[in-house]
């Protein structure tokens, strides 16, 4: 019923060609009387939901790391936006099994609350992980492989995580769309180039794409966007006996920085004079210089 | 000591009012970007705590003196080869604004690695060794940053303390780079002497630079402006998807420049149908009010149901992108293997993806080289225009018109492999069917060549009407034939009387007869024959164009018989009806023969026989490694 429109429209084109630049100059002259300017956390929010959309567009099995904390929050906040309220595909929570209880409390309210298709794998013990790594880098690694079992369980082409640049000097490395081999692995000497964000989404039969949505984000951009968007976060947090934690991990492998801040406006004040950097709490990031970076060739977020 | 970060500095917590630049640091590889990265952080007191001391603590162990560059030298990969890999991004404030300073690596190896840097930033810092001065990789880097379209460049010249800081050193390096620069259509914002190492010209005008008056480095990029969004252009929305997850059916996709609002009337392009905006979808407050702008991810509803897919562009009726199935674009090649004429290759455009052929390739040249040779393939690292014939229409943009629809990525094999800006959208007319999918042949070529002991050629006999070619081509065809050879003979007079009967002599038909003969000859030689090609064709851009086509196998002989023995000889009787008046377009009579001037052969056939002129094209045929030698004599002298 709609076809008479559209045949009206090759009349309309031709007609146009004519007065192309009275309607352009038109349009922006509105603009600039009703659009509420982007600010900062517009344009984060604009970016990360597209490239949510691309990997929904071009993938076609995702899956969404929920870590339970702040970052993978706001993550998964975006990804209603993206998708206008629901998540369409399920969030995996790889369980070490040694989170703070505060964050298992929050992991059970809010996947019922925000409908989520929550799957929990549970890692490997610790015994058979690569003894050679340090204790806390050992700890971790439980995580890689929990990951590793999980996409051979669920044959996930792709993984969303909310790592970010400013995090650690190897994930300012990383690509948006970041290529893993079929044992998991990063190759960080060869990663395709990746600009005007036209994106490598087509990894090799058997080998996955890690995506990073919030890759362009700072520690503040995420409180500040938590904050504006009441986003609900876990209160560990928020300081309590002149101590919080700003990264939060496995129980017995973060430690909590010494800060006043009892708030999100606080924690924001509290990171625009620091100059500690947000994963010092980390012991797996400190053991050796290059711990980490072993950690992420192999797999590790 | 601190100049640019004063302690007195407000908080932002809402994050929202300051600007973010994005820098990138570029040159050619040990100019030094890693060390004035590391300088600028430790200037602006950026560093965590610690940090420096650390790295300071692993040089110690190493046994090696502390450089800048350690900072951000954070992989072991690195470490070992110690050069920057890869891209790394590190952000500081200055008095106005939240900088993000994006470390680009400056070897050759890595040109991807520094592409997806620079393709982030706002703005760039090109450095270059005062002593070394402008190298390839400066000039490289330099022509990227225009096609990647970085407008706003400050250049460094560093490591002054090497040349006692002579100004008369950085003049000459100051008007070469601008000269290069300003040849690209980027004009420099500054050109800074400094040491990095030093400090000098950092943050600081030392003494030892007393002679110089311009901006620091840090006030160079204090100078550079954000990118704005392209509000101000028409609107272009390219489709990421359609959800149907409720009863709506939501368009989603980012605006690109321009604005929209419920209620606008738009096309969608390239089928150019015709729709309303009904409303813009959000979450999690329903639907949104106002326009919205250039830079957000929106869904729309539309007020009827169509047709409309991913790839599809949505812009104001009136103000729409032209749909096409031809692009010309000037591009820069990052894969192993060289972009060559011919090319099967995935284009994507906003989010629009498809099969695409290379048609031609021109002006390839490798951007580095000061003296550039013009190649017929882009190799890697290499620039180069070239005309694409897309299996599927889109809608584009030139890149003057539209610098987000103005651009596309090339992927080979699933992997980005290049990119480039759209020079036009409209190269061609004609384009391949959406619906053909070519059969290869079950032969390999080296299976012919065995056989026929030749490699597939066009041999391409250009001349005046009466100069022997029909005659030469002849002659050729029966001696390859008696060497076991396949050649197959084209005349343009007996091809016009069948597949090209639709066309005349006037030059856009002569031009489409020259096309039609140049892809009959190629499609046999790819299957390992020798084309021999028997035609006037008196213009040197359509004889161009059927090299451009045939590309490494083709070879021209000009048959150089003079005028007056052509007009003698008449064989067809053409120039006796010209001279009549009875023959119109014909080529011969007057000057509209255009003589070759690079053929791979030329004969006169007015001053040698037929037997000798053909001992001559074989000999070339074997020079040029279409023909084998004969093996037969090696084998008597046993």
């Amino acid at each position: 019923m709609h076809l008479l429109d559209n045949d009206q429209a090759g009349y309309l084109l031709r007609r146009a060609d004519t007065t192309e630049e009275a309607p352009a100059q038109q349009i922006s002259a509105d603009a600039r009387f009703h659009a509420p300017a982007m600010d900062h956390l517009d344009a984060l929010e604009a970016q990360s939901i597209y490239i949510f959309r691309e990997a929904f567009a071009r993938l076609k099995k995702l899956a969404l790391l929920w870590s339970l904390g702040k970052d993978s929050n706001v993550m998964i906040w975006l990804a209603r936006k993206a998708f206008f309220g629901r998540v369409p595909f399920p969030a995996l929570h790889v369980d070490t099994g040694k989170k703070f209880s505060e964050m298992y409390a929050f992991r059970d309210r809010y996947g019922k609350e925000w409908e989520l298709d929550l799957k929990i794998e549970s890692c490997p013990p610790l015994e058979t992980i690569d003894p050679s790594l340090p204790p806390a880098a050992r700890s971790a690694a439980r995580k890689t492989e929990g990951l590793k079992l999980a996409l051979a369980k669920y044959g996930f082409d792709g993984l969303i995580a909310g790592i970010r640049r400013d995090e650690e000097a190897t994930r300012a490395k990383e690509r948006v769309f970041s290529p893993r081999g079929t044992e998991g692995g990063w190759d960080v000497r060869d990663q395709p180039p990746e600009f005007w964000d036209q994106f490598n989404a087509s990894p090799p039969p058997g080998a996955h794409l890690r995506i990073h949505p919030i890759l362009h984000w700072t520690e503040a951009d995420i409180w500040a966007y938590t904050q504006r968007e009441n986003i609900p976060i876990i209160p560990l947090y928020l300081a309590r006996d002149g101590r919080r934690y700003r990264s939060l991990g496995d129980q017995d492998i973060t430690n909590p920085v010494a800060s006043t801040a009892s708030n999100i406006e606080e924690i924001l004040i509290e990171l625009d004079g620091t100059k500690v950097p947000e994963r010092s709490g980390r012991a797996l990031d400190h053991e050796t210089e290059d711990a980490f970076e072993r950690l992420r060739v192999a797999g590790y977020l | 000591m601190n100049m640019i970060v004063p302690p007195a500095i407000s908080a932002t917590p809402n994050g929202t009012t300051r600007p973010q630049v994005r820098i990138v640091i570029v040159g050619h590889v040990d100019h030094g970007k890693s060390t004035l990265v590391g300088r600028l952080l430790h200037e602006t007191g950026s560093l965590p705590e610690g940090k420096l001391e650390m790295l300071q603590a692993v040089s110690a162990r190493r046994g090696m003196p502390f450089e800048w560059s350690f900072l951000l030298d954070a992989l072991q990969t690195e470490r070992d080869q110690g050069i920057t890999i890869d891209t790394t991004q590190i952000r500081f404030r200055t008095r106005s604004r939240d900088v993000v300073l994006i470390d680009a690596p400056g070897h050759a190896e890595f040109l991807r690695n520094m592409i997806t840097g620079a393709s982030q930033a706002d703005g760039a810092v090109l450095i270059i060794d005062a002593l070394e001065g402008v190298r390839d990789q400066t000039r490289r880097h330099g022509y990227l940053l225009h096609l990647l379209g970085v407008k706003q460049v400050a250049v460094v010249v560093n490591k002054m303390d090497r040349v006692d800081f002579s100004a008369a050193r950085f003049k000459e390096i100051s008007n070469e780079i601008s000269r290069h620069l300003i040849s690209l259509g980027v004009t420099p914002s500054a050109v800074i002497p400094i040491s990095a190492r030093d400090g000098d010209g950092v943050a600081e005008r030392t003494p030892r630079i007393q002679w110089y008056g311009g901006p620091t480095v840090v006030e160079a990029l204090d100078a550079l402006e954000p990118a704005r969004p392209l509000e101000q252009l028409a609107l272009r929305l390219p489709v990421q998807a359609i959800y149907k997850f409720d009863d709506r059916r939501i368009v989603a996709g980012r605006i690109e420049s321009g604005s929209l609002s419920a209620g606008d009337e738009i096309v969608i392009m390239p089928a150019g149908k015709i729709a309303k905006i009904r409303s813009v979808e959000g979450w999690p407050a329903t639907p949104v009010k106002g326009r919205q702008t250039a830079g957000r991810s929106v869904g729309v509803t539309l007020d009827r149901e169509l047709f409309i897919e991913r790839g599809d562009v949505i812009a104001h009726v009136g103000t729409s992108p032209r749909d096409t199935r031809r692009i010309r674009a000037r591009i820069f090649w990052l894969h192993d293997k060289a972009l060559t004429t011919g090319a099967s290759i995935l284009v994507r455009l906003g989010t629009r993806e498809t099969r695409a052929t290379v048609v031609a390739i021109e002006k390839a040249v490798d951007p580095g080289e000061l003296s550039s040779v013009e190649t017929k393939s882009i190799a890697r690292n290499h620039v180069g225009e070239i005309d694409i014939s897309l299996a599927h229409p889109l809608a584009a943009d030139p890149y003057t018109d539209n610098p987000r629809t103005g651009r596309l990525v090339i992927e080979v094999n699933g992997r980005i492999a290049g990119g480039g800006l759209v020079l036009s959208v409209d190269a061609g007319q004609r384009a391949i069917p959406v619906d053909i999918v070519p059969v290869e042949s079950a032969l390999r070529p080296d299976e012919r060549s065995a056989r026929y002991r030749h490699s597939g050629a066009v041999v391409w006999l250009t001349g005046l009407p009466g100069s022997g070619k029909s005659t030469l081509a002849r002659a050729l065809e029966r001696r390859l034939f008696s060497n076991g050879g396949s050649p197959v003979l084209l005349d343009g007079d007996t091809l016009r009387a069948g597949l090209n009967g639709d066309l005349g002599f006037s030059a856009q038909d002569r031009t489409e007869n020259i096309r039609r003969l140049a892809e009959v000859a190629v499609h046999l030689a790819r299957n390992g024959h020798v084309a021999i090609v028997a035609a006037v064709s008196p213009s040197r851009e359509d004889r161009t164009a059927a090299r451009r086509i045939a590309d490494t196998a083709f070879r021209e002989i000009y048959v150089a018989t003079p005028a007056e023995v052509c007009e003698s000889r008449d064989p067809k009787g053409h120039y006796a009806k010209a001279r009549a008046g009875a023959l119109h377009g014909f080529t011969g009579i007057g000057n509209d023969y255009q003589p070759p001037t690079d053929s791979e052969l030329t004969i006169d056939t007015s001053t040698r026989s037929v037997a000798d002129a053909t001992d001559e094209i074989e000999r070339m045929l074997v020079k040029s490694g279409i023909v084998f030698s004969e093996l037969v004599d090696l084998a008597a002298n046993i």
